[in-house]
């Protein structure tokens, strides 16, 4: 069965992210939210960390904190609420790892 | 699908409730159905309709009470953890001896059954915390 | 509504700094009742709930270490440890309590409710839940 991993605390402050990613099974998706959305910016130390990985980041979160997309490491899909929504339903359960 | 959603931390201090609220809101607009939001830890002060915050900023107790009463949204907030935070109904007031309650429009003080009921009669739970 | 689903409480912080491991505990309390399929994991500073010899007198605070000890009273059986999380804390399972349940079918046998797993297999455990609590 898949999960959906939700971060959201900055990889540069908390170990939530390391943790969630030692989780991730194929048919996972990790969704970045709140602080996390860090994570996903390019160039920075930990994006390597996602390498391989099914990523979404919620895109007010990203705006809200002025990471405009293109400054996203490649692959990460940006989602709205209502794309959070479809990933909740998508999966068959949710880790919310705080 | 039917959500269940956990509330743990109070509003302002942290994301948590803004999050919360807005994945509500879209599930709700795709219509799903919200089962339940439940209020545990310090996110039992998202019911206290005592907050005053700035004009210019969001009202988040009464953004709540107005999504319960435009949806019939339960909002529960967890009996043991709001009376460590004085969070009080007329019920509570009466059982603990306190002379006054400040539980917002919308919302009820239950048992934290209701939380592993949500979960077990929900298709998902979704938590967000600190 | 279906009649058993499985629950796990996914435990990741340390007691006493913060609420969430008392307030976490008294979910899985009053859960007991639901009749539902439950584990307990316990990861990253979750493994410190666990440690033996915990005395809160000089905090003030309640100590709720015992109440692991009771988990097996509540049909709580399955208590998931995480062994990166307590090797990278310098820990053993020597430093934690021994947690123990009594087996009805096998006249009450004593048997062990904590399973020692890794990271990998911890995953798979997660990935046939029904529902994570996270707190």
């Amino acid at each position: 069965m898949s999960i959906l991993h939700i971060v959201n605390k900055s990889p540069y402050e908390k170990n939530s992210l390391d943790t969630a990613v030692g989780f991730v099974k194929n048919g996972d998706t990790v969704l970045l939210i709140e602080d996390a959305v860090y994570a996903a910016a390019k160039g920075g130390s930990v994006a390597a960390k996602l390498d391989g990985l099914d990523v979404s980041v919620l895109g007010s979160d990203l705006a809200a904190r002025g990471i405009a997309e293109d400054r996203l490491i490649d692959g990460v899909s940006v989602v709205d609420y209502s794309g959070f929504v479809d990933l909740v339903e998508a999966k068959d359960s949710t880790q919310s790892w705080l | 699908m039917k959500f269940t959603i956990q509330v743990n931390e109070g509003p302002y201090q942290h994301q948590a409730a803004d999050s919360a609220y807005n994945f509500v809101k879209a599930a709700l607009e795709k219509g799903h159905d919200i089962f339940r939001v439940f209020f545990y830890h310090d996110g039992v002060n998202n019911g206290t309709r005592l907050t005053t915050p700035p004009q210019d900023d969001r009202h988040v107790v009464d953004r709540w009470s107005e999504l319960a009463r435009e949806n019939e949204i339960d909002l529960v907030i967890c009996v043991a953890a709001a009376q460590r935070r004085g969070i009080v109904d007329a019920g509570e007031a009466e059982r603990n001896g306190k002379d006054a309650t400040n539980i917002a429009d919308g919302f009820r003080i239950s048992g934290l059954g209701q939380l592993i009921e949500g979960a077990v009669q929900s298709d998902r739970l979704v938590v967000f915390g600190d | 509504m279906p009649d058993v689903k499985k629950l796990m409480y996914v435990n990741r912080r340390a007691p006493y700094g913060t609420i969430y491991a008392w307030e976490s505990l008294e979910v899985v309390l009053v859960g007991a009742a639901f009749d539902q399929d439950v584990s307990l994991a316990f990861l990253d500073d979750g493994v410190y709930q666990l440690t033996r010899g915990q005395s809160t007198e000089g905090i003030g605070m309640k100590n709720f270490s015992a109440i692991y000890s009771a988990l097996g009273d509540y049909e709580v059986t399955r208590i998931y440890v995480e062994k990166e999380s307590l090797e990278e804390r310098g820990l053993t399972l020597d430093d934690l309590q021994h947690l123990t349940w009594e087996d009805e079918d096998e006249d009450w046998a004593e048997k062990e409710s904590i399973r020692l797993v890794d990271r990998a297999e911890l995953a798979d455990v997660m990935s046939n839940q029904d529902v994570m609590f996270n707190f």
